[in-house]
């Protein structure tokens, strides 16, 4: 797709013939509708947004806005100085790592549960999919609920087993809120991990297995050497889709802990500034800042992605 | 007689096999046991109720327009499943079958938008539903949903795409047949167990979605189901609800389960398809 001219792009036989070229033209034109849909809709409101983090725009009129530069971005008062940002990006990320990584972890030990041959097997499947089938604000509440600290069946529970002493205030204590966020987000996300490395692991040859059996090599070493091994790459695409989905959570914090500062990740700072102060120019510039901070490690991402389907 | 170490993985399976199916099912469960409470019941941990009420379930369609949100969420979620399927066949034969300059680009630049932050373009996106006259529109949702499910039906739809078999596509071309005709008469019902799965999943990411729905929505009679349900509320902060909220959540949520649990299949292969394989 890099080359310079037309013709390079083709198989052996040189020019085009009449076929091809129609052929092509009617696959830009099929392509068209979803372009323009695209460029509309994502293209045009990201440049917009770009330029109104350039201007002091109020929400409430965005035509009356004059043109401030950066200031934004790196004046007194812009994002970059408000240690509420810097908490904010703190908190995605470590929402990101630590979500992710457990997800991996438990969704490695369902998947295995899931490929183990057993009659059991569709109704552990279907029980898997339940949380995933759950939308993240129906979940929030749910999880609100069972956490509640007077009323909640956890704390309940917990102090029935002799595991706590008094009920904890899992949402509202800022120590607790954030693990709180993180393993709620892991209930409902880990079914989605399983099922793709589950995919993987269906992927491994069978006579792999077969061949380590009949060499009498424990169970154990045949995970670590032959299973991980080959499951790997799909694991770390599933890893990488699902950072960039946590990198963007909004729902489940702005549902559960809407006000906690402990919590707050980078969406929701982006649309407190936008709509509930109205400030759309400064608003706009915390957006710009995460979208080329996710575009970033987007790019990482593709890039690493490339070397690899190259390597191959 | 099985060899031991079968045995001991077997071992761990049945110890886990418990702990797995509470995790997964008991919240849910346990959503389902609240919305049945009344009164008192609801403020006690047990978890079947000491007598079953219907009265959540009748309050929330009496204490806001719930039955209105709830249509609203198969509208806006049923017109974005329609376009983008729509819009994305089209797009993913040619991306997926024919050869031509710029195809690694767009399909790259498809995935590019598929994983991009929402929230980035909330005031670009403002603007433009401002502009357009829908704001407080159910419009302006089917709009801004197509962000996230059009790159992703493409994306799955290519896949399948180039499964199908060369000489289908040359015979039916072979006879005169348009290249719509291909698409839609051919391809589509061949296609179809990928185009249910894609289909459901992007209903399903319609019908979740939040942040634009509570942004670019105002009235309580405009709302989608997951707005409604965040922003039920009670005399005060400090007494919600909660039976009206477990209710709705369990409206909106069984219908999802069951028809997951009736296609789990086709899901499965579907959320491979859109990521395994990229």
């Amino acid at each position: 797709m890099s080359s310079p001219t037309l013709t390079a792009t083709l198989p052996a036989g040189g020019a085009l013939s009449s076929l091809q070229r129609s052929r092509q033209r009617m696959a830009w034109l099929l392509v068209l509708p979803s372009l323009l849909v695209l460029l509309a809709i994502a293209g045009l409101p990201l440049a917009r947004t770009f330029f109104l983090s350039l201007t002091d725009a109020q929400l409430s009129d965005l035509s009356a806005r004059q043109f401030v530069g950066l200031a934004n971005y790196i004046g007194d008062a812009g994002v970059l100085a408000d240690p509420q940002w810097w908490q904010a990006v703190r908190n995605t990320l470590w929402f990101a790592l630590l979500s992710v990584s457990l997800e991996t972890v438990f969704g490695l030990g369902v998947a295995l549960m899931l490929n183990h041959p057993s009659p059991l097997k569709a109704l552990l499947r279907a029980a898997v999919l339940v949380p995933w089938a759950i939308p993240t604000v129906v979940s929030a509440k749910m999880w609100t609920w069972m956490l509640h600290d007077q009323f909640g069946v956890i704390n309940a529970m917990l102090l029935s087993a002799g595991l706590i002493d008094a009920p904890l205030a899992w949402t509202a204590d800022p120590d607790l809120a954030f693990t709180t966020i993180v393993l709620v987000d892991v209930w409902k996300t880990t079914p989605f991990m399983a099922l793709l490395i589950l995919a993987a692991l269906q992927m491994v040859p069978g006579d792999c297995y077969e061949a380590a059996r009949v060499d009498g090599v424990p169970t154990w070493s045949v995970f670590v050497n032959i299973t991980l091994p080959l499951i790997t790459p799909a694991v770390l695409v599933a890893m990488i889709f699902r950072t960039l989905d946590a990198l963007r959570v909004f729902d489940l914090i702005y549902v559960m802990t809407s006000n906690s500062r402990t919590t707050k990740s980078m969406s929701v700072y982006v649309r407190e500034q936008l709509i509930d102060f109205q400030l759309a120019g400064y608003g706009s510039a915390a957006a710009t800042l995460l979208f080329l901070l996710i575009a970033l490690i987007t790019l990482c991402y593709m890039a690493l992605a490339r070397r690899r389907m190259e390597g191959h | 007689m099985l060899p031991k170490r079968l045995q001991a993985t077997d071992l761990a399976y049945y110890l886990l096999l418990p702990l797995v199916l509470a995790f997964s099912l008991y919240p849910f469960a346990y959503a389902i046991a609240t919305s049945f409470k009344q009164g008192s019941a609801l403020f006690s941990s047990d978890f079947w109720p000491k007598s079953w009420s219907a009265a959540n379930y009748v309050a929330v369609f009496a204490e806001q327009p719930f039955g209105q949100n709830l249509l609203n969420s198969v509208l806006v979620a049923g017109g974005v499943v329609l376009l983008s399927l729509t819009v994305s066949l089209l797009a993913a034969y040619a991306l997926g079958r024919v050869q031509f300059r710029g195809r690694g680009v767009l399909m790259m630049t498809i995935l590019g938008v598929s994983m991009f932050p929402q929230v980035a373009i909330l005031s670009g996106l403002f603007e433009l539903i401002s502009w357009l006259g829908l704001y407080d529109s159910l419009w302006a949702l089917v709009l801004s949903d197509l962000i996230f499910t059009l790159p992703f039906t493409v994306w799955v739809l290519v896949t399948f795409m180039r499964e199908l078999p060369r000489e289908l596509e040359e015979a039916a071309l072979m006879d005169g047949a348009g290249v719509l005709t291909v698409i839609f008469r051919i391809f589509l019902p061949l296609l179809w167990p990928a185009v249910a799965a894609t289909s459901l999943l992007a209903f399903i990411a319609a019908w979740n979605e939040f942040l634009f729905a509570l942004t670019f929505t105002l009235s309580g009679e405009q709302r989608t189901v997951p707005v409604a349900i965040a922003l039920i509320s009670g005399a005060s902060s400090y007494e919600l609800p909660w039976g009206n909220i477990m209710a709705a959540s369990v409206i909106v949520t069984v219908p999802l389960i069951v028809l997951v649990l009736i296609f789990q299949r086709q899901i499965v292969s579907g959320l491979t398809a859109g990521a395994v394989k990229g």
